[in-house]
């Protein structure tokens, strides 16, 4: 069976006046349906570059990207819109949410945009709604939530398209730790009901959540398995296996 | 598709800064407003005339002559009357109309009254069957001029209610003025036509045009009034009468035939161009609100540069952003226009309150400034149009952002 995505050998390269920063460096990256995978590394490593490449937000300088088994590498802007729309559910460290629409208005949105009815589009936000235990605050601005309950929303967002990725990119960023672990723990429980979730974050702790890590350096893969392997932890040039002991 | 969103959404942020709006708003709400008021004058101003004329009667046709100064080449009355009784299909009724060269003294006793219209006409300037004369005034008593009168130079004449009221307090009837020096006896009243006053529509006497013509010393008849059967008969009448002077006078040099069915349409299409030009001076204002507009729309897509990235992130295509935001522009240009229209409607009501107090003292008709509804139309629809034109470029910028960039953008 194919894979849901596959990177292969994947080059973003940034010209910044005469020299070339490569962001990607020959990435190959492979995720099937129904895992848990989180993409770490260091500041600069090329985390970000990944995840807008997955998130069909950017396209690689050179290799392939197949999502969903459909080369999405070569799209132009409107047929990458339809895309993140059908298949990919984002959820932001910064929530996102915009802010003059309620929260009905905001988890309503991508269904807007795939053309869903109305009354249906209705029904199928407020279960998201519901699935993240915010049923009953649908008509409140993002501003009157707190920053857990704004994220929640943004994930019920990412939810209400039923995509088959969910990316989420650092999503615990800007919570407290007891917010950002419940967040963490629902990430969790959509991916033991069968969603397929990539994480990105620089957190080692957050990052043994998943099942699989990814680690990348300098714009390649420099580990890529179990995350309950101690290998999966080792920084090069940093003791942060120390840190995740003590959680 | 999501058409109802982006129009709540725009009302939503223009209610959040209403003085904004307000700003954004003030050129075409101007623009509109003028434009209203224009058309509203010129459409009441136009309705006047045109009721002034057919007042005066849309069916007259004026000949005016001036002869050739060789004895052999004159036009007679008798002539004139041959041709309206040779052409009973166009012409309805014909009468020499003989102006004073010089306005007359009327007096009664030691009254004396310089502002009277005296005019010499025959008795076929007035039609009893519909008790009217050709210039439209009727008899409350008394008759009009009769063919023996005329013929005879009889000294009498019919008076108008404002000389009826002031020389003899409403009983003139029978009694006698002097008309330069002449004494004249009214045989007839005339019904009040204007609002009685000196120099007004009611200051007026007919007495024979012979007669007339002796009081002006001169011996031809240089004015005739024609009245054509109807108005669509306007145009063959005066060509009928215009094949009978060119006869005579084997040049159209010496005579004029004008009917007021043509200087009614004359008019109007001079009212019509000068409205178009103001309609266009108005309309440089329509632009500049769209300038404002546009602006405005450029600084709301750099403000929500994030909402633009998030909208596509979460699938907005470019359509879908362009259209939030023409739509958005729309909207505001909209209401904006809606503002428009009310203030020129409330401008106009006052312009045609404060012409109408002009006129009142000169007696003219009614005016009243309507707005046109199809002017109401076009002015929204011109004000929605400019907010779709000139939201279009920060449209389209916003719906060509980079989705990264615009997501990375505080
Ligand atoms: N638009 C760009 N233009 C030029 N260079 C870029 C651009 N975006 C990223 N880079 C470079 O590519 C490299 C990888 O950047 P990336 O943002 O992917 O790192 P990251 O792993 O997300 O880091 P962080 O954890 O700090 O967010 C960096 O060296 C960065 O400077
Ligand atoms: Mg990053």
């Amino acid at each position: 069976m194919e894979h849901l995505i596959e990177l292969k050998d994947v080059y973003k390269i940034y010209h910044m006046g005469d020299t070339a920063v490569h962001a990607l460096d020959g990435v190959n990256i492979t995720v099937d349906r129904g895992e848990f995978v989180a993409i770490v590394g260091q500041s600069g490593s090329g985390k970000s570059t990944a995840m807008n490449i997955i998130g069909c937000l950017d396209v690689p300088t050179s290799g392939s990207y197949h999502l969903g088994g459909v080369d999405v590498s070569t799209m132009d802007d409107d047929q990458q819109a339809e895309i993140r729309n059908k298949m990919l559910g984002f959820i932001f460290q910064q929530y996102n949410l915009i802010p003059k629409l309620n929260v009905l208005e905001n988890v309503e949105l991508p269904l807007l945009y795939a053309g869903v009815p109305s009354g249906e589009r209705r029904q199928r936000a407020l279960s998201a709604l519901e699935r993240v235990g915010l049923q009953g605050k649908h008509k409140n601005l993002p501003s009157q939530l707190s920053g857990g309950q704004q994220q929640r929303v943004s994930i019920a967002r990412a939810l209400a398209g039923s995509p088959s990725v969910i990316l989420a990119d650092e999503p615990t960023g800007a919570l407290d730790s007891r917010t950002g672990r419940e967040v963490l723990a629902f990430l969790q429980k959509l991916n033991a009901e069968g969603d397929t979730v990539v994480l990105i974050t620089h957190d080692n702790s957050i990052a043994v959540k998943a099942k699989r890590i990814v680690r990348l350096q300098d714009g390649r893969v420099i580990y890529d398995g179990d995350a309950h392997d101690p290998q999966a932890l080792v920084q090069p040039g940093e003791e942060e296996t120390q840190e995740v002991g003590q959680l | 598709m999501n058409f109802s969103q982006s129009f709540r959404l725009a009302v939503k942020s223009l209610m959040t800064s209403k003085m904004r709006a307000l700003l954004t708003m003030l050129g075409i709400i101007i623009g509109v407003a003028a434009v209203i008021v224009i058309t509203s004058l010129g459409n009441g101003m136009q309705k006047m005339m045109n009721d002034q004329f057919d007042q005066l009667g849309a069916n007259l046709i004026q000949v005016q002559i001036w002869g050739r100064g060789e004895g052999s080449r004159t036009i007679e009355p008798e002539d004139m009357y041959a041709l309206a009784e040779k052409y009973p299909q166009y012409i309805s009724g014909v009468s020499p109309y003989v102006n004073m060269y010089q306005t007359p003294t009327i007096r009664k006793g030691t009254d004396e009254y310089k502002r009277t219209s005296v005019y010499g006409v025959s008795e076929a300037f007035y039609d009893a069957s519909r008790n009217q004369t050709i210039t439209g005034e009727s008899l409350v008593q008394g008759r009009f001029l009769s063919y023996v009168d005329v013929e005879r130079y009889q000294n009498v004449c019919v008076i108008g209610d404002y000389l009826n009221q002031e020389l003899f307090q409403g009983g003139g009837l029978g009694k006698t003025l002097t008309i330069g020096g002449t004494p004249y006896q009214v045989i007839g009243l005339l019904e009040q036509k204007a609002d009685s006053t000196e120099g007004s529509g009611d200051d007026v006497i007919f007495l024979p045009y012979g007669n007339a013509l002796r009081l002006n010393a001169s011996a031809t008849v240089s004015l005739y009034l024609f009245t054509s059967t109807n108005k669509d008969a306007s145009a063959a009448a005066k060509g009928v009468i215009e094949n009978r002077l060119f006869k005579t006078f084997q040049s159209s040099d010496y005579y004029m035939v004008m009917s007021s069915a043509e200087m009614m349409d004359a008019m109007n299409t001079m009212m019509d161009t000068m409205m178009v030009v103001l309609v266009a001076i108005a309309a440089i204002s329509l632009l500049v609100g769209g300038i404002g507009i546009m602006n405005i729309m450029l600084v709301s897509v750099t403000e929500r540069t994030r909402e633009i990235g998030i909208r596509k992130s979460l699938g907005g295509k470019r359509r879908d952003i362009r259209s939030q935001f023409i739509i958005e522009a729309g909207t505001t240009s909209a209401i904006g226009g809606v503002l428009g229209i009310g203030l020129g409607v409330l401008m106009a009501q006052a312009a045609g309150a404060l012409v109408r107090g002009l006129m009142s003292s000169s007696g003219g008709g009614e005016f009243n400034a309507i707005p046109g509804v199809d002017s109401v139309a076009i002015a929204f629809g011109v004000s929605v149009a400019i907010g779709i034109a000139f939201g279009y470029l920060p449209a389209n910028k916003a719906a060509k952002l980079n989705p990264i960039d615009a997501l990375r953008y505080d």
